[in-house]
Parts: C-alpha cells; structure tokens; sequence
C-alpha cells in the first residue's frame, strides 16, 4: 500500500519533471518552484526528509495544481466493497471502556457529531450486545414459529425473502442512551451522551402477514420473540403492537443486516425500546400472556424514587439534541452558523423543534429538513450568528401528539435519579468564548 | 411495451378477472397457509428450541435440584464471576443482597432485593449462564442453582428442593414492586417562546472530570474508571 503510493507520487514528480522540460526558462523555473513539484516531491521526502506537512497541505490550494488532478487514481474494484477515505478515519464506533465488565456484553456509539442527513450508515451502527456478536450461517438458520397458532412452521431464509416484502425508515435507540447523566454531567461527547440511536432503511417481512400465514388462535394476546446468541434474547410484545407496524428484516440500507445488527434477521418494533428489536432472530411464540423474561423484569424496568418500577415501558418518548455545534465540533468562527441537530419520536412524527442559546429563557422555532417520517430520525437546523459570548445551546422537539419534551429538572422530579433508562431530557450544550463546547445541566 | 398491445382484450379480461376475484381474500386477513412456505415444525422441533418459561410454571421441564447441590455447582461455574454469596466480582453483577435498597440512594437490584418472579431465574440461568457457555447445563443443574441463588437471598430455606411445582410457589420479596402499565406521558412540558424563565444556573459541567474517552484516533482503551 505504502509502497504502491511512494510509486504513485514518484511518477507524479517525474510526471512533473517531464513537463517542466517542455516549458520555456522562465515559465520552467516559476514551474518548478511550484506547489505541484513541491507536492509530489515532498510526500515521498516529506516523509523521509521531514518536511513539515502543514507546508505541504497549503501548497494543494489555487493557484496550485494538487498532485491527484495530475495523476491517475486507483483503478476499479480497487476496493471491491467499497470503504471510506482514510481520511475518515477517525469516523468510527467507540466504547466506553469502564462501563462494562468486558466486550461481548457491551455497548458501543454512533459518531453523530460526523453523520449528515437521517441515515446512519452499516458501519456506524450502534451495537449493543448481550454475549457476543454471533457468526451465523443463513444456510443454517432458521426461523420458528409456534405456540398458539393453528400452523406453526419452520423457514429458511430463502422462504423469508419470498414473502412480500416492505421497507421502512426507523430509527432503534437504545433505551439506556444518556442514562449515564441522571446525577449529573459526566461524559463530554454527542458521541457518547447520545450515540445509542441509529437509523435505517429497513427491509422485511411484516410480522402481521407470517402471523397470518401461521394462524393465531383466539387466546393468542402476546409474542415472544428469542434471538439465537449465547443470551438467547427474549422479549414479550403484545400482539397489538406485532401486528401493527413491527418487521422480520433481513436488509439494512438496502443491504444485507450486518452482524452486528442481527445478521440473518432481526426484529423492527418501530419507535419501542432498542432491547424489543430482537437480533439473530430464531423464534416466535404466540402466548396468552407475557413471559416476564430477564430483559423485561431484571432490567427495563425503570425504578421509582418510591422504591416502585414501571415495567412494560416500551415506548421511545420524544427527543432531540443539537449535533453541531457539540463538544467534538466546537464553533471556530464567530459570525454566522448553522445550528442543526436530530429529533425523534417512537408515538410517531416529529411536528416540530425549537432552539434556545440561552439557556431556556426564549426559543426559536428551527426549520424541520425533509424527509420527515414516524418513528425516523428527523433532522433540524437553525441560522444563528454566534457574537462570540458564551452561550447555552438546546434543542426540543414536540411530536404529532403534542408531546413537549422535558427538561432534565421535570424529568427527575418525576422519576427520580436511579430509572437508568428513558432519559429524553432537554440537552444543554454551553459554548465558552473561544468557542469550545462542553456538556452542562441546568439547575 | 409495443408488443402488448397486440392482444389488450383478452389481457383486460384476465387480468381484472383475477383481480376481482382476489380483493376479498387479499382484503380480510389471509387465509392461514395462504403462501404454504417453509416447513411444518414437528412436536420435537419445537421442544427442543422451546426454552422459555413463565411465572405460572409453564415451561418448566422435569427434573429437580436442591440447595446443596447447587453450591457445589455454583461454585464450579458461577462464583468466578458473581462471587462467592453471589456479591459479584469487579463489574458482574450481584445476584444477592440489597434488601430493603430501592428507596436508597445507592439502589441494589437484586435477584433477592428486586427480582419479581423466581420462574426468571430458572430461565436466565438455563438460556444464558454460564456466560462462557449458555445452555450448558442440565436440567437438574439449573434447578439446583435456582435453589440455592434463592437461599443465598434468604428466600428459601436450606432444605428447598426446585422443582416445577415448587418453583412456581416461590414468593419473591419484591413480586407485589412493579407496575406493569406504562404511567407515561408522565411529564408535559409547555412549549414557552419567551421570558421562560427568570434565571439560568449551571448546576453542573462535564469539564474536567476526566471521564470521556477521546473521540479521535484510534479507539481509546485509556480511561478505565
Ligand atoms: C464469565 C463470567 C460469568 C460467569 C462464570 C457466570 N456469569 Fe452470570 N452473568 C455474567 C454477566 C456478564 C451477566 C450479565 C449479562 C448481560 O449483560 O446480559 C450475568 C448475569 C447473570 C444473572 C442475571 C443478573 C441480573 O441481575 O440480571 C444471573 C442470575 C446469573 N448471571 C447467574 C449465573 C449463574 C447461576 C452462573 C453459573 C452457572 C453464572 N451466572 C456464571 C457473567 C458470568
């Protein structure tokens, strides 16, 4: 690789060398002093020679001519599947290394501070997983369906895909996401308060149409959907809900699900809690009444200051956050900004989002970027010319049911400090005169 | 598209013979087997992936497993990680303790402190545990482990034999502790545009707390608590 680009900018220079040949004395000499020489020269003896690179960055701008307009680039299927600029790389999933005993029950963030528009690309998916990311053939896979019904049935995934499919855009959060900061401002990062939401172009078969082709009998009321990790994963869900808008996917962006996101087939419960969106997907069971599983009993359940736990809490309640700027993207000029950031509902559509930089006391209502869609990540920005004073930026979303969303006050007056998860409180980013961002609560 | 047109009558005519014909059908909710794919499960298909088990007893297989029994298996599979009276080992979880805890400030949620159903500790520990090789045990050995992580929390007494019709029995301390509707929408802010509020106090800050992973270069394995 690094060989095959010190070839690459040696043909450059001589390439350049060559020209430069051809040019009268006094064009020559301008030529030679010029950035593209310079350039194709210094990245091979920058790197030996140590020139400095910022010299070299600054010699690619007009007039210069960079090297890569005066060379061929790489060939076709170069990359066969195709991967991001290595100057992305720091573009990528992280961790928080001590919050979990180990990896492979772990969770790992969405970089939104970098992510454009309403999807979240394949491999920037939050992952959250239970035991591990399992390695499953399809060949081997199968899909199970019982219980009361009058045909239950075994599927291949071959059978999956010749069901009529649908595709739909929804985001998953995790319903822990930001349930680090119940006591207070901790983590200084989007990536990390917020990046246990993702968003996709989901493709599926509606859990309705397998439910009908099986045959519920009348007792049926609920559903248990397994995964078939080493957890094994279990949720119950009510057959309303099933049979409403819930999918059997197998494709994500208008691919196959990655790994980590379920791979053969997942379940899509649109707008309820990320745990109910069950990956590695092998079983179905129709109930008469719920299983109270470990995931639904142990944990989400979010516990009351009066020492009481709502369980069933399933749906996503309505949330907003500014994306930029944020404590990874900093204000770097003063003058005229874009403040934009995302929005989500799991009752539904977003109506609309309102932007404070002042800490609460008044708000402008922002512009809502189209497309806008239930149960799907909407994104919003507003113009703001920044002074230059320290400012206190928040987003809040009211969604189609005229729900507002709460400030973290409100919220922990009404649930305390210990429920972990269903935090969508009002999120307060406070921007220093020199523009940094930091992560702040608000008495 | 040319090339149809040759013969639209005969087209038309089947075409809206069939569709007419399939509106009701399509319509209403399909027929069970209306597409006939994949393979029906057998009775032993389903047994053998239908692991689940409900706080009614329902799905819970034969076999039983004492107090005893479970400590020595405990000890060889589980203490590493949950420790020895199940106080668990650096970030695992404690399976016991944390009586009386919820209101606290520091709450325990427990197995004992707020587990509601013992049928979810026979469940988990069958489907999920040991974490290095989930669905390893037998069936005596799931009931035993049961009964002994009841005893570490002071919910059954020594002599306690698990079976599938005591097991159902078992009361757990924090059973009557959950509701079990969403009380949600639970707050309603207003949508205020102006003069809000009267003051705005930063009652925190994540700067300088040391806690955040750093979000470029490569992943950050630094900060460990
Ligand atoms: C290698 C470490 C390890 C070993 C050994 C182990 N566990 Fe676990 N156990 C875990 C982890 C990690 C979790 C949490 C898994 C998750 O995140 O979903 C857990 C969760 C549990 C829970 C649920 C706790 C709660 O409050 O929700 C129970 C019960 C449990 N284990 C029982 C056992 C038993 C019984 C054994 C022995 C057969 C065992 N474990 C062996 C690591 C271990």
């Amino acid at each position: 690789m690094l060989g095959k680009l010190r070839r690459l900018n040696q043909d450059v220079s001589k390439t350049a060398l060559e020209e430069s040949e051809r040019l009268p004395s006094e064009e020559r000499r301008r030529f030679l002093r010029s950035g593209l020489f310079t350039a194709g020269g210094a990245m091979v003896g920058g790197a030996l020679a140590g020139i400095a690179p910022k010299a070299l960055a600054a010699t690619q701008y007009p007039p210069e001519i960079p090297p890569w307009t005066r060379s061929l680039g790489a060939g076709v299927v170069t990359d066969p599947y195709g991967v991001p600029s290595p100057f992305e790389k720091d573009v990528i999933r992280r961790n928080v290394p001590w919050l979990t005993a180990d990896k492979v029950s772990s969770i790992s963030f969405t970089p939104l501070q970098h992510l454009k528009g309403i999807i979240t690309p394949n491999g920037l998916f939050f992952e959250r997983h239970h035991a591990g990311r399992p390695e499953i053939d399809p060949q081997q896979h199968r899909l199970m369906i019982h219980g009361l019904v009058d045909r239950p049935i075994i599927l291949s995934m071959e059978d999956l895909q010749r069901f009529p499919s649908v595709s739909q855009i929804n985001f998953i959060e995790c319903p822990a996401n930001g349930g680090m900061e119940w006591r207070g401002a901790q983590l200084n990062s989007l990536q990390f308060l917020h990046g246990m939401v993702s968003c996709a172009e989901w493709t599926g078969v509606r859990l309705s149409t397998l439910l009908q082709e099986v045959g519920i009998k009348p007792e049926g009321k609920w559903l248990l959907a397994e995964g078939a990790d080493g957890a094994a994963m279990t949720r119950s869900i009510p057959l309303e809900k099933a049979l409403d808008d819930v999918i059997v996917a197998y494709a994500q962006n208008g691919e196959a699900l990655r790994r980590e996101q379920g791979y053969p087939i997942r379940l899509v419960v649109p707008g309820w809690e990320g745990n109910t969106h069950v990956k590695w997907l092998r079983r179905l069971e129709v109930g008469d009444k719920p299983w109270m599983q470990r995931e639904e009993t142990s944990k989400y359940t979010d516990l009351m200051p009066d020492g009481t736990a709502h369980g069933f809490t399933w749906v996503m309640e309505a949330k907003s956050v500014i994306t930029s700027p944020c404590p990874e993207m900093p204000l770097k000029n003063k003058g005229i900004c874009q403040i934009e950031g995302l929005a989500w509902s799991g009752r539904g559509k977003v109506k609309a989002v309102d932007v404070s930089v002042d800490g609460g006391q008044s708000w402008q209502q922002a512009q809502l970027r189209e497309p806008v869609m239930s149960k799907s990540l909407t994104r919003f920005s507003l113009e703001w010319k920044w002074d230059g004073n320290p400012a206190l930026l928040q987003s809040r979303v009211i969604d189609e049911t005229g729900y507002v969303q709460p400030t973290l006050a409100q919220l922990k007056q009404a649930r305390g400090t210990n429920s972990i998860y269903h935090k969508n409180a009002i999120q307060t980013w406070k921007v220093n005169a020199d523009g940094s961002v930091v992560n702040v609560q608000l008495s | 598209m040319f090339s149809f047109h040759k013969k639209p009558r005969l087209f038309a005519s089947t075409c809206c013979g069939v569709i007419l014909a399939s509106i009701p059908i399509l319509g209403a909710a399909e027929q069970a087997g209306h597409y006939g794919y994949g393979e029906p499960a057998t009775e032993e298909q389903i047994a053998a992936w239908d692991i689940d088990v409900r706080p009614d007893g329902k799905g819970l297989p034969e076999g039983s497993g004492t107090v005893d029994e479970g400590m020595a298996v405990y000890e060889t599979y589980c203490s590493s990680c949950h420790g020895a009276f199940g106080e668990g080992m650096g970030r695992y979880p404690k399976l016991a303790g944390g009586e009386g805890s919820l209101t606290e400030d520091r709450p325990e949620k427990t197995v004992g402190s707020y587990w509601p159903y013992a049928s979810t500790l026979w469940d988990y520990i069958h489907r999920a545990m040991p974490f290095f090789a989930p669905q390893s045990l037998t069936d005596d050995q799931v009931y035993a482990l049961t009964a002994y992580v009841l005893n570490l929390n002071y919910i059954v007494d020594g002599d306690f034999v698990a079976n599938k019709e005591t097991l159902p029995q078992v009361q757990m301390p924090n059973h009557d502790g959950f509701i079990w509707e969403d009380p949600r929408p639970v707050v309603n802010n207003e949508r205020c545009m102006e003069d809000c509020k009267e003051e705005v106090t930063v009652s925190d800050s994540a700067a300088g707390k040391n806690l955040t992973p750093s979000t470029t270069g490569p992943l950050d394995e630094g900060i460990t608590e």
